[in-house]
């Protein structure tokens, strides 16, 4: 039923869309009839670079974003935008492609500085900064804006607890709600105004990363009012709310009191910035297109609007089409029979027609074929493909010889796809397909997304119960590294009885301890080299099939400047400096 | 009259208690009786890799830790007496009627059922005008000159009117109206803001509206009329010496007014609980898009709040029809 509504729209979007293409002979051309600067241009460099100011900006967005309070959301496009009013200890330098992925210090004068063999991190904020009404920022408001965001979960819950699990006595805080006392979290310290301390359990040499979430941002205790703080949120960065309506719309104008001399990072360009929420998908794609909004998901064109602008030379100019950070798999269930086996999960490997895969899930514009478990835009990437077939397109006889050394003929087996997303349905009838080929029938499981991994896929008893050894996936990583990408669905000690997605159950002495190793390595080259060498034990072990790398096709606003595409946020544009060409 | 109002209002509230405990036991006994656990409804609440203090404190916080009638009974106690709600460093008090707080968001559900109906109600009102008035006068048209250019045309467009789908029609007019030839606006201004703003920017959304519902009332209407101008009592006014108009209008519509304001009344009370793909394609936050939401989320209090402003709607629509028809036939006494 689902999946005829979103096909009829997705004709008709095309369809309208392909009439008002007729009639806009130079939709490539900007206000100022210049040409766009071709296609990719923003995930090679900023594009219309520009310091004017003034004007209006708006983000519109299908869905509603889980939480405009920087403590408690957990979406790449939040993290992105909320830095507008919420600054964190560090961010990523507004760069293309995976330069985008440096980190910078933002609210911190510098790079976190490490001891106790990484165990310890120290912090020193900038001086001179200011709140949206002027009182001064301190390192207390930090430390309170990591308690409230990570142990207060019963409040504040949407977002992760990475601090929660890293901090030294983080299992027994009961968060800044319940324990009235001052002195708050003891393993982190404030010595004086300017200057936080976090000590952790283990030694963790990420620790940048993590504090270039949102739950760094200052929140002054006083003004804190739980669930509520998000309709009276304090700024600590260039804009402020000027109002705020839940699921409609947000308004953003100057913060006054924000002070470029603290701040080398944001421009502060336009006057005003609107979020619109719950707009018809097809039109934001008219409104990008016609160089009026941006998408704030940053998840790229309707599937009607690809058809339209791939197809057009001059819109295609103004298209930028990267990676998301993310990989598109099929997970092989290690706990049930007979995918135990390593030959019958290497039988599955070589059965699979990657191309007829990669086809449904919207063509190489929507992902390149993947063959590793780290995408190519994530640190530790190393091209390998350990099962590769001719053409990509699969080898019945090595997955029948695999079939055999497993001691099989055929498998009878099930596979599950999230109902509410069309494409990972087909890409799952596609995997069908190719496996019976080889004899391994799969009966295809629809979950809906929302239940997938508390009710299903993600609760292992389950998956055993109803022997679903196949299970799709997409993932993307927290923070742009290996570790960041790898550790919740790879490492055994991640494996829970609801909400898993260590999906194929794989519990390898080796990569646990190559996980351990590595977040404890300080030399970034040799972290990354251990990253290369967990994606290659997993792939040996053909614990889970590398689909595509997913990749965005993002329509670029003529009318908006300094327009670049980074990886820290799955390719979307970096949203610290955009401004408007014309008002 | 009003014995029947109020005897009609006691049965819309029993009507409406039966239905929030349906709603209560899909959202919370059918998952139960599939297996589901309570920590595992908490689990949906939280964000990533929950501890079991985590779900503990977040099934405590959202009442998932009692029994499903004690929830249920918190609930209509709520609506009657409001409640206060202890999540975080505040109390916040909810007045009644108070719909509960969203599992998701922690936001009241009242309020922000509130400040969405005005949105549905203008979506709403604006079409059923625009419908009532072109079904009926098409039908009207159509009835007088069966068989003839405009016959064929009126119900030809009504034809194409009830087949196309929102999501054609909807797109097509913002299309047309709002990018080729941009003469109405698309973002909502409320009516106490700027009315003719206000109507500028609902036009297109009234008209599709108006084309899809418009056809039934000219197919019903046209029937209606039909039928009832071969009445022996349509023969008599016009031997009275009756001027035509005054047949048609003042007989022969009335008469055939019946089924139109029964299905009216209906539709209407339908579309305000929520417009769902209307405000969906125009882009309007009105009570469709928040019982969307809700559903998207599993989130039961904002669920059980359009459930209920919905079923409020239809009760009240069906009541003020009773009240019509005793308006537009004679014969019908309100007793």
């Amino acid at each position: 039923m689902r999946r005829s509504a979103l096909a009829a729209i997705a004709a008709i979007g095309s369809a309208s869309l392909l009439v008002a293409g007729c009639s806009k002979a130079d939709d490539n051309k900007n206000e100022n009839g210049t040409k766009s600067a071709g296609a990719n241009a923003a995930t090679k460099g900023v594009v219309n670079a520009s310091d004017k100011k003034g004007g209006t900006l708006t983000y519109e967005l299908s869905d509603v974003p889980d939480s405009f309070d920087p403590g408690n959301t957990y979406y790449a496009y939040m993290y992105n935008l909320s830095r507008l009013w919420a600054r964190p200890l560090m961010t990523f330098k507004p760069g293309a492609g995976e330069e985008g992925n440096t980190l910078v210090p933002d609210l911190a004068a510098s790079k976190g500085v490490p001891s106790d063999g990484g165990k310890t991190w120290t912090y020193k904020l900038r001086s001179g900064l200011k709140y949206e009404d002027g009182s001064p920022i301190t390192s207390k408001d930090v430390k309170y804006a990591v308690e409230r965001s990570n142990f207060a979960r019963d409040v504040l819950s949407l977002g992760p607890n990475y601090f929660q699990q890293f901090l030294a006595g983080g299992d027994k805080y009961k968060g800044p709600y319940k324990d009235k006392s001052d002195k708050g979290l003891s393993s982190i310290e404030t010595p004086d105004d300017t200057t936080v301390v976090f000590h952790l359990k283990q030694a963790f040499q990420e620790f940048d990363y993590l504090v270039a979430a949102p739950q760094t941002a200052p929140v002054p205790k006083a003004k804190d009012k739980g669930v509520d703080y998000v309709k009276s949120i304090v700024s600590s960065g260039s804009y402020k709310f000027q109002s705020y309506e839940d699921g409609k719309q947000a308004i953003l104008v100057r913060n006054e009191n924000w002070d470029a001399k603290t701040d080398p990072l944001r421009k502060q360009l336009p006057d005003k910035i609107v979020v619109k929420l719950k707009v018809n998908p097809e039109t934001i794609d008219q409104d990008v297109l016609a160089g009026k909004a941006i998408d704030l998901a940053g998840t790229g064109v309707q599937a009607s609007t690809q058809a339209d602008v791939i197809t057009d030379p001059d819109k295609k100019a103004g298209t930028d089409n990267t990676f998301g950070g993310r990989l598109v798999y099929m997970a092989i269930n290690t706990k049930v029979a007979p995918f135990d086996k390593v030959e019958c999960r290497k039988a599955v490997q070589y059965a699979i027609d990657k191309v007829s895969v990669q086809t449904a899930e919207g063509g190489p514009i929507r992902g390149e074929i993947a063959s590793t478990v780290l995408p190519p835009d994530i640190p530790g990437y190393a091209k390998s493909d350990v099962y590769a077939t001719s053409g990509n397109k699969g080898d019945v006889a090595k997955a029948k010889a695999q079939l055999k050394a497993c001691g099989k003929s055929s498998i009878s087996t099930n596979i599950s796809a999230r109902s509410d997303r069309p494409q990972e349905v087909d890409a799952a009838t596609a995997i069908i397909n190719s496996l019976k080929k080889v004899g391994i029938n799969a009966s295809l499981k629809q979950y809906p997304s929302g239940k997938y991994f508390t009710d299903y896929a993600g609760v292992p008893k389950f998956t055993e119960k109803q022997n679903l050894g196949l299970i799709m996936m997409q993932w993307g990583a927290d923070w742009p590294s290996g570790y960041g990408f790898l550790q919740q669905i790879l490492n055994g000690k991640a494996i829970s009885q609801s909400g898993n997605t260590n999906l194929a159950q794989y519990d390898s002495k080796d990569v646990n301890n190559l996980l351990s190793k590595a977040i404890g390595t300080q030399d970034t080259t040799e972290r990354n080299s251990l990253y290369t060498q967990i994606d290659k034990k997993t792939m040996d072990d053909a614990v889970l099939v590398p689909l595509t790398y997913f990749k965005v096709l993002l329509a670029r606003p003529q009318n908006y400047t300094n327009l670049v595409s980074t990886a820290a946020f799955s390719g979307q544009y970096d949203y610290l400096n955009i401004g408007v060409a014309s008002k | 009259m009003i014995s029947y109002i109020l005897r009609r209002t006691f049965a819309a509230v029993i009507l409406l208690l039966v239905v929030s405990a349906v709603t209560f036991a899909i959202f919370f006994l059918l998952p139960r009786l599939a297996g589901q656990t309570a920590d595992q409804l908490a689990q949906q609440y939280i964000g990533k890799s929950p501890s079991k203090a985590d779900i503990a404190a977040v099934k405590h916080n959202l009442g998932l830790d009692q029994p499903v009638y004690v929830q249920y009974w918190h609930f209509i106690k709520g609506i009657v007496a409001g409640a206060d709600y202890s999540i975080g460093p505040t109390t916040v008090h909810c007045d009644a009627p108070c719909f509960g707080y969203s599992f998701k968001n922690h936001q009241a559900v009242w309020p922000e059922l509130t400040s969405r109906i005005p949105i549905t109600l203008s979506l709403a009102v604006g079409a059923a005008v625009l419908w009532l008035l072109s079904g009926v006068v098409a039908g009207v048209i159509s009835a007088l000159k069966p068989r003839s250019v405009y016959d064929r045309a009126f119900m030809g467009v009504a034809l194409a009117g009830v087949s196309l789908p929102m999501f054609f029609t909807g797109n097509l007019a913002l299309l047309l109206f709002t990018e080729q030839l941009p003469i109405f606006g698309r973002d909502y201004v409320p009516f106490t803001e700027n009315p003719s703003q206000w109507a500028n920017t609902l036009f297109p959304a009234w008209c599709s509206l108006a084309l899809l519902y418009s056809a039934i009332y000219a197919r019903l209407t046209r029937s209606g009329m039909l039928e009832t101008m071969n009445e022996d009592f349509i023969r008599t006014a016009r031997a009275k010496g009756l001027r035509e108009r005054n047949v048609v209008v003042r007989h022969g519509l009335r008469a055939a007014l019946t089924p139109i304001i029964t299905v009216f009344g209906m539709d209407v009370g339908l579309l305000l609980g929520g417009a769902v793909i209307t405000e969906y394609v125009f882009s309007l936050p009105g009570v469709g898009q928040y019982a969307v939401q809700g559903i998207t989320d599993n989130d039961l209090p904002k669920i059980l709040g359009v459930t209920l402003l919905a079923a409020f709607f239809v009760v009240i629509a069906n009541l003020v029809v009773d009240v019509l028809y005793a308006a537009a036939d004679p014969r019908v006494r309100l007793s």
